[in-house]
């Protein structure tokens, strides 16, 4: 009896030995500007090449504008870095998907969009949030330069088995309560390091529910819980998710594909070494009040108490966490008003976050106070939201309505927080500084941060009157 | 690689939990192409004030702490960002170890293929550490790779576990590339048999 972990390592062990890490295959690299120069630069300097061009993807988006991208780039080393990777895919014939192409967007949005990401394969790329795949039941993670390096001139990474743990979502949704919510619910109760050495099998009737999108919401955030990645056993949905993408398999193909899938789900009564079962009912949206993934309440809640800490060092992390954001103990969270709104990221940037977002502003208009933004996941989910009117609601609402990337998720481009503003930011990390230095990110919803965007401060999405 | 076998400095106390690859090495740092010269932007919105001036209070511009080469550092330190620029960050200002209770997965692998070595301690015995770099900033430890021990020569001493593969690659500063692609036939292998299933064909 095996796990859908235990299913996909083992049918990528490629050598074993005794006291040493497994040598295990990857089915997918995908790579990106930021993290892989220095990989190229160490197969130059040893004379070595990328074994497997054919399973390696590439394409463009952590330090590019969502601006004029036709324009030259305002910052001369994000072009520089850029324009490396192009040099780096001619040279060792890796596909660039650049900016001039409708498929580039956010790799961990590109992937899965393009058919690339499939059931049982493992997956990895220079970034953390790889674990987006693992939706799909595919093994993904986040590797560092040294090691796309590594699977560059090997399609092999050295890895040792991971612990399984099983985080079970049973019931029915409450209204207004998104994948973004189960996830930060999850990491709320776990910790940003509580799944540290395992990788995380959600499961549950309120798991099973959510569409592929909502599956990689969740699967996206593991990290933000320590895990080496998230699983989702494939089911009807995946299939259907992924029938007819460009980089799926094909006819006969399809139906063997299919068939294999379905041998991946966990077999009854398969161990796990961890497990933690969540009630979907107790869950409300979530907002995150300090500068750690796991500091977050329910809408209906206060920010902690001071004196909730567990232990002198929760407390001085606390301490500073409400000074870095200049919240005080206690505050209710419908009181703190934002700055700006920032809907995007590969944690809430696909078509479906955006129908949510364009739900709670159609007939409404972005506060006066607040400048509000929607980044796309990709050019191809930009063109779709365009075509549906979505696009319509966003402009006539005050948002601005940008071009595919990572944007103000990590703000390695233009799109950065000033000293000081308040962010009601749909992406993944509220750490110090990650949207700006000295800005402020609370994580939510994408239906949360538009209902903030239009309020000026946060509300319950649960009591919003819709214009539709 | 580094080889890294016995190393003997001074430390210091950093002593928050969860601290994150964003802050040892913020992304405006991230275009860079190179693999060297990231020492001077460790840490750089906790060094450094927005006017750039060195900021009084943090620990590593305290001038009793200079030359320190081993962090102490508090639980599930490094999580987040996958970014390889954090070791070499702590590796290009200087730092060959660090302890903590517990460290993030993508940087604990990250710093072993770089030489730093990092050392997961029991939580008391990182903040007696911790105490103990505050009290005395001479304070100086002796780690030990190759018998996996911790001491500052006197009273403290701990051994500390690490695979034994790796330990091996650190000691002899192995290259993981060159040590794989001996395995070159059973790869090719392993992609016959692949290719045979039909599984995983993207074209």
């Amino acid at each position: 009896m095996k796990t859908l972990y235990d299913k996909v390592w083992k049918s990528h062990i490629v050598h074993e030995e005794a006291g040493q890490p497994a040598l295990m295959y990857v089915d997918l690299h995908l790579i990106h500007e930021v993290t892989s120069p220095q990989a190229f630069e160490g197969l130059r300097v040893a004379g070595r090449k990328v074994r497997q061009a054919g399973r390696t993807f590439a394409t463009v988006d952590h330090a590019i504008p969502t601006l004029n991208r036709n324009l030259p780039f305002k910052d001369p080393i994000a072009a520089q870095q850029v324009e490396k990777l192009r040099e780096n895919c001619k040279e060792f014939g890796v596909k660039l998907y650049d900016l001039d192409r409708i498929e580039q967007g956010i790799i961990h949005v590109f992937g899965p969009e393009q058919g690339l990401t499939q059931p049982g394969m493992t997956i990895v790329c220079g970034d953390s949030h790889t674990s987006t795949h693992g939706a799909f039941g595919a093994l993904a993670f986040g590797i560092g330069t040294s090691e796309v390096e590594h699977v560059l001139a090997t399609q092999t990474l050295q890895q040792s088995p991971a612990k399984n743990f099983l985080i079970r979502v049973d019931g029915k949704l409450p209204y207004g309560v998104t994948a973004k919510d189960i996830i930060l619910g999850i990491i709320n109760e776990i910790g940003t390091g509580g799944a540290t050495g395992h990788v995380i099998e959600y499961a549950g009737s309120a798991i099973e529910s959510l569409s592929i999108e909502g599956r990689m919401t969740v699967c996206n955030m593991s990290i933000e819980a320590g895990a080496k990645a998230g699983l989702i056993a494939p089911d009807e949905k995946t299939f259907e998710y992924l029938k007819g993408r460009p980089f799926a398999p094909k006819g006969e193909d399809w139906n063997r594909a299919v068939a294999y899938w379905g041998t991946l789900p966990t077999d009854a009564g398969a161990a796990y070494d961890k497990t933690v079962a969540i009630d979907a009912g107790d869950l409300e949206p979530y907002v995150t009040w300090g500068t750690s993934p796991e500091m977050s309440v329910k809408i209906s809640e206060s920010v902690p108490d001071i004196s909730d800490a567990r232990d002198a060092s929760q407390r001085e992390t606390n301490e500073r966490a409400f000074a870095y954001m200049g919240l005080e103990p206690s505050q209710k969270i419908d009181e703190i008003g934002i700055d700006v709104a920032f809907i995007g990221s590969c944690t809430n940037s696909r078509i479906e976050d955006l129908r949510e977002a364009a739900r709670v502003a159609n007939g409404y208009h972005v506060n006066s106070g607040v400048k509000a933004m929607i980044v796309p996941g990709s050019m191809q989910i930009k063109k779709q939201a365009e075509d549906e009117g979505l696009a319509k609601i966003f402009i006539d609402a005050g948002f601005e309505w940008r071009d595919a990337g990572c944007s103000m998720c990590l703000a390695m481009n233009d799109d950065v927080l000033a000293d000081g503003e308040r962010c009601a930011s749909t992406s993944n990390r509220n750490f110090e500084g990650r949207q700006g230095r000295g800005g402020r990110t609370h994580l939510v919803s994408p239906m949360m941060a538009a209902a903030a965007a239009i309020t000026g401060h946060f509300v319950d999405v649960r009591d919003w009157k819709f214009r539709d | 690689m580094n080889k890294f076998v016995v190393h003997s400095g001074s430390c210091v106390p950093l002593m928050r939990e969860n601290i994150d690859t964003d802050q040892i090495i913020p992304k405006q740092f991230l275009k860079r192409i190179e693999r060297s010269g990231y020492g001077e932007f460790l840490f750089y919105d906790w060094r450094f004030a927005a006017d750039g001036t060195p900021t009084a209070d943090f620990v590593l511009n305290d001038p009793r702490y200079a030359g320190a080469s081993i962090l102490i550092a508090g639980a599930n330190f490094a999580c987040g960002s996958s970014r390889e620029h954090a070791p070499w960050s702590l590796m290009d200002h200087g730092f060959r170890v660090i302890i903590a209770p517990s460290f993030a997965d993508i940087f604990y692998n990250n710093s072993l293929k770089n030489g730093l070595l990092p050392i997961t301690l029991d939580a008391a015995d990182v903040a007696y550490l911790g105490e103990a770099v505050s009290a005395d900033p001479n304070f100086t430890l002796t780690v030990d790779l190759e018998n996996c021990t911790v001491t500052d020569g006197a009273a403290f001493t701990r051994s500390f576990k690490i695979d034994k593969f790796r330990r091996h690659c650190l000691l002899n500063g192995l290259d993981d590339i060159g040590m794989t692609l001996q395995h070159e036939a059973t790869i090719t292998d392993y992609e016959t048999r692949l290719a045979s299933t039909g599984r995983f064909v993207l074209a």
